[in-house]
This record gives C-alpha cells, sequence and structure tokens, in this order.
C-alpha cells in the first residue's frame, strides 16, 4: 500500500483544510446555476435590507428624540399662550382687544403651590421692527429673565447675556441671535452698539449662537431672527397691548407672557406636576388659552413612534427572511434532486452521511449568506435614502449589519438542513441508478 | 507467486432477498465465492441473473440478507453504513459504465474525490492523483472538464480515481459498455497491464469477447453460480 495514504489523516469534515474544499466546491456549484442562484437569494436580500433599515431608523429616532430632550431639557415643562378658538378675530371684532393667555400671577400660583418647583422663566414674545441707521430687520422681541439661555441650553457666540441687574433696572440692553448680525451689521461689530425699536435705543452686550438651541426648539415659528430683552423692560416700554396686523385689518391683543418656563428639580415628578400645573391654570383659564408641553413626554412619543416602525419592519423581515428561507430550501431541495447521481457517486467512493450533508448545508448557508452579503450593501444604502427623501433621521451602527447577517447565516442553517438529511440518507445504489 | 495465495474476497452463503409486495425475490440465493489476490475475474450471466446485486455487495454499497461477506480479512456483512463508507475509500475501487464522473469537477479533482473523504491532505492527494493521471495516459488533460474528453479518455479519468487509493479489490461494471470498439480494447489493455502488476479486479459483464480476456470467468444464473471456470 502507497505509504503516504497511511500519513495522519483527519477524516472530519470540519478539519480546516477540508472545510475550505467544501466551501471552494461549494461556491463553483452555486457559480454553476448564478441566475437561478442569484433570484434565490432576493427573499434573504429583502429580509436583510428590512432588519438593518429598521434597526438604523430606531437609532435614528431615538437619537433624534434624546437630542430634542437635550435641548429643551428634560426636567422642564413649557407653558405656552395659545388664541382661544372661540375668539377669531373676524372684522365685527375687530376693535376689541382681545385678552388671552398666561399672566404674571399664574408664575407666581406656580411658585407658591408646588413645592418642587425650581426656576421659572416668563417670556413675553412681540413683533417689531429694528433699525441700525438704514438697516432694518423685523423680528421677535423677547422679554424674559437673566437666566434665560442657561435653561434653553443656548450657548452665547459673543459678549454675555443681560444680567440680573440689568434687569432689575429695566435697562434698554438686549442680545441679538446671530441670524441678525449680518442683516443689521453688515459691516460693523455689533457689540456695543445700538439698535432702535420704535422710539427707544437698546446696547447690544450679546450675541446667541444660533445653532446651539434654535432647531427644533419648542418655540419654533416663521424667523429664527430674535432679540431678547429683559422682560421688566418690556413691560415698561411695550405694555400689555399687542397690536397685531392680520390680514388687513388690524388686531389688538393682550397678552402678558407668551411662554414660561417651569423646572422641576426630580425628573421622576415632572409628569405629575404637569399635571398639577394643568390643574391650578384651568381654575383660572376657562377658555383654555394656554398649552402644556412636557419634553419628557416627546421621549414618550418618539419610543412609540420607533416601536410601531420596528413592528411593522420587524414584520416585513421576519416574513421576507421566511418567505427567502422557504425560497432556498425549495431550490436546494430541486438541486439534490437534480444531483442525485453525483451523491451517489461520492457515497460509492468513500463519502459518509455527515459528509453529504456538510456539503450540502454549506452550499445553503453560502447561498444564504451571500444574499446576506447583498443584503447589508442594499440596507445600507436604504436609511441613507431615507434620511434624504424623508425628515427621518437614521443611524446605521455596526451592530445592524453584524446582526442581519448572522440571521441569514442562521436562515441558511436552518432551512439547508432539510435538504442536506435528505441528499444524505439516499441510498447509493439507487442514487448511482438516477439517471 | 502461487505460494498460499490469500483469498482476498470470500462470500458465504449469501443471499439476497427483495420484498416485492407480499412476494419475496430471492435475488442471490446463497452464493459461495473465494477470489483470491491478483485474480482477474468476470462475472457474466444474462440480465436479471443477479449480477449487478452481487456487484453491489461486493462494492459494500450493499448489505447481503443473509450470509457473511469476507473482504480482506474483516467480515462487512453486517457493517454500519458510514463504516461500509470507509471500507469503499480506503478498500475499493469502482469503475463504471458510465464513467460516473462528478460533471463540474476537472480531471484532477474528480481522481481526487477518493482521498479527500478518506482525508488526505491536499498536496499529497494532489502529488498521488498526477502520478495515477499519468499512469493511464491523461498527464496533459489534468485541468479539462470531462465533457471536454472522449468516452475512452473519461473511462480513463474514472480508472485513475478507482486506483488512487490503492484498493486492494477494482470493481468495474461493464466498463466498455459505453465505448467504441478500439477504446474499448484500450482499456481492457489497461486492465491487463493492471492484472500484470499485481491488481485484483473484479469485472462484471455480459460480452463473453471481454470476459476472454480474465483469468477465471463465474458465470450466475437466476441468482446462483453456474459455472466457475479458469481461462488457460
Amino acid at each position: 500500500m502507497d505509504k503516504r495514504l497511511l500519513a495522519a489523516q483527519n477524516t472530519s469534515p470540519f478539519a480546516p483544510a477540508r472545510l475550505k474544499r467544501t466551501i471552494i466546491l461549494g461556491f463553483k456549484s452555486l457559480w454553476l446555476h448564478r441566475l437561478r442562484s442569484l433570484l434565490t437569494v432576493l427573499g434573504i436580500v429583502f429580509g436583510v435590507c428590512s432588519v438593518i433599515a429598521m434597526l438604523a431608523v430606531g437609532e435614528g429616532a431615538s437619537f433624534e428624540a434624546q437630542e430634542q430632550i437635550r435641548r429643551l431639557g428634560s426636567n422642564n415643562i413649557i407653558l405656552r399662550s395659545v388664541k382661544p378658538p372661540d375668539s377669531d378675530s373676524n372684522s365685527a371684532e375687530q376693535t376689541y382687544v382681545i385678552e388671552y393667555g398666561l399672566v404674571y400671577d399664574d408664575l407666581e400660583r406656580i411658585r407658591e403651590t408646588i413645592p418642587g418647583v425650581t426656576v421659572v422663566v416668563p417670556n413675553r414674545i412681540m413683533r417689531k421692527r429694528l433699525w441700525n441707521a438704514t438697516h432694518r430687520a423685523d423680528a421677535d422681541i423677547v422679554g424674559t429673565v437673566p437666566w434665560f439661555p442657561e435653561m434653553k441650553k443656548l450657548n452665547m457666540a459673543e459678549g454675555r447675556f443681560f444680567s440680573e441687574l440689568e434687569s432689575h433696572e429695566k435697562r434698554n440692553v438686549c442680545v441679538l441671535s446671530a441670524s441678525l448680525v449680518t442683516t443689521l451689521f453688515p459691516i460693523d461689530h455689533p457689540i456695543g452698539r445700538k439698535l432702535r425699536v420704535g422710539s427707544d435705543y437698546y446696547e447690544v452686550v450679546g450675541i446667541i449662537d444660533v445653532e446651539s438651541g434654535r432647531p427644533g426648539s419648542s418655540d419654533e415659528g416663521s424667523n429664527l431672527d430674535r432679540i431678547y430683552i429683559p422682560l421688566t423692560t418690556a413691560r415698561a416700554r411695550f405694555g400689555e397691548v399687542l397690536r397685531k396686523r392680520s390680514s388687513g385689518s388690524f388686531e389688538n391683543e393682550k397678552v402678558q407672557l407668551h411662554e414660561a418656563i417651569v423646572q422641576v428639580k426630580n425628573q421622576d415628578e415632572v409628569e405629575e406636576i404637569a399635571l398639577i400645573i394643568e390643574e391650578i391654570l384651568s381654575r383660572y383659564h376657562k377658555k383654555r388659552d394656554f398649552e402644556i408641553e412636557v419634553p419628557l413626554e416627546l421621549l414618550r412619543s418618539a419610543e412609540e413612534t420607533a416601536r410601531t416602525f420596528n413592528i411593522l419592519l420587524g414584520s416585513i423581515a421576519a416574513i421576507s427572511l421566511l418567505v427567502g428561507g422557504i425560497g432556498i430550501m425549495n431550490i436546494m431541495l430541486a438541486s439534490v434532486t437534480e444531483r442525485t447521481r453525483e451523491i451517489g457517486i461520492r457515497r460509492a467512493l468513500g463519502a459518509k452521511h455527515r459528509d453529504i450533508i456538510t456539503q450540502f448545508l454549506i452550499e445553503t448557508v453560502l447561498l444564504s449568506a451571500t444574499g446576506g452579503a447583498l443584503g447589508v450593501v442594499v440596507g445600507v444604502l436604504i436609511p441613507i435614502a431615507i434620511g434624504r427623501f424623508t425628515d427621518m433621521m437614521t443611524i446605521v451602527t455596526p451592530e445592524g449589519p453584524i446582526l442581519a447577517f448572522t440571521i441569514s447565516g442562521i436562515v441558511g442553517i436552518i432551512f439547508g438542513i432539510y435538504p442536506a438529511i435528505r441528499a444524505a440518507n439516499m441510498d447509493p445504489v439507487e442514487a448511482l441508478r438516477h439517471e | 507467486m502461487s505460494v498460499a495465495v490469500a483469498s482476498i474476497v470470500r462470500l458465504d452463503h449469501v443471499k439476497k432477498t427483495y420484498q416485492m409486495g407480499s412476494e419475496t425475490l430471492d435475488a442471490l440465493g446463497g452464493v459461495n465465492l473465494d477470489i483470491l489476490e491478483g485474480e482477474y475475474v468476470a462475472i457474466m450471466g444474462p440480465s436479471g441473473c443477479g449480477k449487478s446485486t452481487m456487484l453491489n455487495i461486493l462494492g459494500c454499497l450493499d448489505r447481503p440478507s443473509s450470509g457473511h461477506y469476507i473482504l480482506g480479512d474483516v467480515d462487512v456483512s453486517r457493517m454500519e453504513d458510514d463504516d461500509l463508507s470507509d471500507i469503499r475509500g480506503s478498500k475499493l475501487g469502482f469503475i463504471f459504465q458510465s464513467y460516473n464522473l462528478i460533471q463540474q469537477l476537472t480531471v484532477i479533482e474528480n481522481i481526487e474525490v477518493p482521498l479527500y473523504y478518506q482525508g488526505i491532505d491536499a498536496e499529497v492527494s494532489r502529488e498521488i492523483a498526477v502520478e495515477m493521471a499519468t499512469k493511464v495516459g491523461l498527464g496533459h488533460r489534468l485541468d479539462h472538464k470531462p465533457f471536454e474528453l472522449s468516452g475512452g479518455q473519461q473511462q480513463r479519468v474514472g480508472i485513475a480515481r478507482a486506483l488512487v487509493n490503492d484498493p486492494i479489490v477494482l470493481l468495474a461494471d461493464e466498463p466498455t459498455g459505453n465505448l467504441d470498439s478500439r477504446s474499448g480494447a484500450e482499456i481492457l489493455d489497461l486492465f491487463d497491464e493492471l492484472h500484470g502488476q499485481g491488481k485484483t479486479i473484479i469485472m462484471v459483464t455480459h460480452d463473453d469477447e471481454i470476459g476472454e480476456h480474465s483469468q477465471r470467468v463465474v458465470r450466475l444464473r437466476d441468482g446462483m453460480i453456474e459455472s466457475d471456470i479458469r481461462n488457460g
């Protein structure tokens, strides 16, 4: 006997060298039927895509929600004045002054009744025209308190916010949002200069960074252009009545506060305190001319949305993977029948059950893993497309593709077992006789 | 050479019965046969005589219903399926009428198949396979696919594959059945050569002329040995 045949042998089909040869053989067999293989794995491709897209959208939604909450402050409750629906400004009423919204007393009541409340930031918002010599701009004038930027997580781009003292003395100082700088001060440096509003002049002491807080913050509105002045100054200069132009006619509104932010010490109490505030306010505002926004609730609703989306995409993914798996099994069963003779030959030449099982199982896994790889490629592109064409945010983390690819491999094993066992259990004599 | 030659194949009252509905069919009805090492035996007989059944049993593709089959010094008649695979892969060489090459593999890869299942190292396996291909005159066709070869060449690949594991018995099932007379004659010459080198060959055929090439002709009829004649 040939001495070389007596050398140490490892007949396990999983010995690395043999496994490698089996894998190469598997690729060759699949390559023989390229189109068929490609069509077979489409189901897996879609399934894997869905898994990746699902995870990316979920990840994006939760990131977005957290960002928003970070901006608004998770310990904050935002109160806002809204015009009650029954007080529409039709022409018959144009001479009346519409009075609505939050009042200073509301804040006093909240402060007195609820112990957990630490800071209250009241705001008044008025639309006015600003002048710097001949440069002009329309902007919202926000009357507020000195600790406003801290509460709103706003950063100063330059200078400072107005101080406690300035607020107390009702000084004419203002802070500009960065977007106004180019319009009003195209050449000169704004800090220390004076802006005219109506007949009064305000000294610019600081510039608020636009990027830091504005986008997505609760007081969304048509304009990013704002200047901030002390609330005390605002009350002194502008009074409580606001004249507004709407569709040709004038409308007088009396609003004391447009917005107020209540900060709660303990995050767990936020939602409870929001309910208490609602109750307090309802007692004095029969017309429901206010609204309460709890940023923490945004997180809840974002989680809810993400969950709905995940259930939808998860079902699509599960169904595609199931259908894809069945498709693969179907093709593998056909392939086993087609290759009955090859199986017979291999058995006659010394292949054991497990050799045949390994061969077909590896082929199935290669098939589904190829589908998985294609799916990963397409699946990474889908979230990018979603991000581009919708306002949904998507984040592809490395876990997504890895998970999806692993699932495709597992699908291959699950749906490959039956055809492989069928191949291995063929009677060699019958298989050799097969035409 | 003729000193106490060992029996390499021994069939001892081998029966094979098939259940056909309510009837039992005796494909082999208690066959006794001894084949010695280095013998060149032709098994002949009309179709349905039990040739194929006997070849399947000799080739360890099937097990006898009763009786014993001793191959070399091992009784293989009650072995498990996977153990029979091992016997086939290490001790037997098969040559088929329709060559039975694997179409998607090249010549050299086809020859290597038995060694692959024996777990032989890839380089050693390649070395032996190239030797065998050269031996059957196909050293220059290693990377061809079976469909690129003539029938005679394909059968040479089949023979090289049967020899690659250095079997103790070569089993040939109508090896020239699909070949023209010239290629057939060449294959038979190759068999003579192998026999000359001391290989034990068992060949199933229905063609008397081909049977002439062997040393010994065993004729079967209705599942029994009808005659057992040594030529020359």
